[in-house]
């Protein structure tokens, strides 16, 4: 229950059903609608869903999610390594490196990914550096999502009572040495489900893979459309978009049990 | 800079339509996450689990697979506005699920005596929330709600997949005549930058005048 309603009295109650019936309704109105939409449009037609009964297809497409994991698992590495480097180098005490730390992470989230995916198709390239396809994608990646870890792990950094930090000291421990075995394993340990949800954000920007034709499932699905003479553009999209939810959510409800999990031994204390 | 001056006509376009389609999904995707957010925390059984699947739906699949379906798909269901409205509608109802998210935040963390006390008032569901919960949950989440927004800004680019030419499209169509990356995309990360920058000043006015400090 939440806090704008409580138990309801007879007459609320009676007002409830009455809303539960007209959006039940409502929804299937809905629903009906849309399918009558696809039945109208040929887009039920057999013929058109029938190819995603065949192996060929989904091997076609499951390899693409493989390349989508592969792509997403090395930029959330990479990222989350380089964010991690990042926030340590915003809590020194040094004011060049935390000045530097910060103007990277502020210009980073103000550029568009795709910028960054231009930038590595086009700037790189005329400095003679041309990257195989995969880094293409991975390094942009990596690149914007390393502010959004950054900000993650500083916020973790944070988060812990100053206590911690002045007990490290008292204790004759560098600032090096009590980052390291003080700071970062208690603030690492808070963050661990903001970096499960995050990776779930790097695995959806992995579509960008579109814009550098790199064999991911966004791109790869587009390879399938124009195979099929776009007679299959709702279906495939549909598909795919059914094959980024199931990723995506599994990824999130990962990320939700950890959360649950962490404020249960935090408790048990 | 000679380059970004010749063709300043294309490139202002650009800036235009990036930040039409930055203030225009803002509004739909407020005015959205509005609706969603009242569905999820109404008495209404059906209605909160609609509020929980748009927002599962549209958080767990990509942006750029909703413009693409919006854009190549609805037309092929009979439904077809222009590329520009298409693209607002996509990123509109895209970003409403992180909106809702944020005001579902500030819900909860009205104290539950606010709610209480506009029931013992005799304000119904839609009263107390339309009164007395929604206005201090909007402000409570200023901050919040500006950083998705400079998100949102980011996430119009996306509308370059789908053929519309935003600034990022307009930068990499000068590029292809002038070849001159370097100037040329620095200059749209500059006024990307500039963008952000005034979202960001606009939340700190809003806070400033709006948040409660307890």
């Amino acid at each position: 229950m939440n806090v704008l309603f409580d138990e309801p009295g007879p007459r609320a109650r009676r007002r409830i059903q009455v809303a539960t019936v007209v959006s039940v309704l409502g929804g299937a109105l809905l629903f009906a609608l849309a399918v009558r939409q696809f039945a109208v449009n040929g887009e039920l037609d057999w013929k058109k869903w029938a190819p995603y009964t065949q192996w060929p297809n989904w091997r076609y497409l499951l390899t693409a999610l493989g390349q989508t994991l592969l792509a997403a698992a090395l930029s959330a590495g990479i990222g989350g390594l380089a964010g991690l480097l990042l926030a340590v180098a915003r809590a020194s005490r040094n004011v060049v490196v935390s000045g530097l730390a910060r103007a990277y992470m502020e210009t980073v989230r103000v550029i568009p990914a795709v910028l960054l995916i231009y930038v590595v198709l086009f700037v790189l390239p005329s400095l003679g550096l041309d990257l195989p396809l995969l880094w293409k994608l991975v390094v942009p990646l990596a690149v914007s999502s390393s502010a959004q870890f950054g900000e993650i792990f500083r916020a973790g950094i944070l988060s812990l009572d100053r206590g911690q930090g002045e007990a490290a000291a008292a204790l004759g421990l560098s600032t090096g040495q009590s980052m390291r075995l003080v700071i970062l394993p208690q603030a690492l340990r808070r963050v661990v489900p903001s970096l499960v949800s995050q990776t779930g954000g790097v695995l959806k920007d992995t579509s960008l893979g579109f814009f550098v034709s790199y064999a991911e499932l966004l791109f790869s699905g587009k390879v399938l459309i124009g195979y099929y003479q776009n007679q299959l553009l709702i279906q495939t999209y549909l598909v795919i978009g059914v094959i980024y939810f199931a990723a995506n959510y599994a990824l999130s409800r990962f990320a939700r049990w950890l959360e649950r999990r962490g404020e249960r031994t935090v408790k048990s204390r | 800079m000679d380059v970004l001056l010749d063709n300043s006509g294309a490139f202002a376009e650009g800036v235009v339509t990036t930040v039409e389609l930055t203030a225009l999904s803002f509004v739909g995707a407020l005015a959205i996450a509005l609706v969603v957010v009242t569905f999820r925390v109404s008495p209404v059984k059906p209605l909160r689990l609609f509020g929980t699947a748009y927002v599962e739906i549209f958080q767990n699949v990509p942006l750029l697979l909703w413009i693409l379906f919006f854009v190549f798909g609805l037309p092929k269901l009979g439904i077809q506005f222009e590329l520009f409205t298409t693209a607002v509608l996509a990123v509109s109802m895209y970003s409403a699920a992180y909106y809702a998210e944020a005001l579902r935040t500030g819900i909860n963390t009205v104290a539950t005596g606010q709610a209480e006390a506009a029931r013992a008032l005799g304000l119904g569901f839609g009263q107390s929330l339309r009164w007395v919960i929604l206005p201090q949950a909007l402000r409570s989440v200023v901050q919040p709600l500006g950083n998705l927004t400079v998100m949102l800004l980011m996430n119009t680019a996306l509308a370059a997949g789908a053929g519309l030419v935003e600034l990022s499209t307009a930068a990499n169509r000068i590029n292809l005549v002038e070849a001159e990356p370097i100037l040329i995309f620095s200059g749209a990360a500059v006024v990307y930058a500039l963008l952000a920058l005034v979202i960001t000043a606009i939340t700190r006015l809003l806070e400033r005048k709006l948040v409660i400090h307890r």
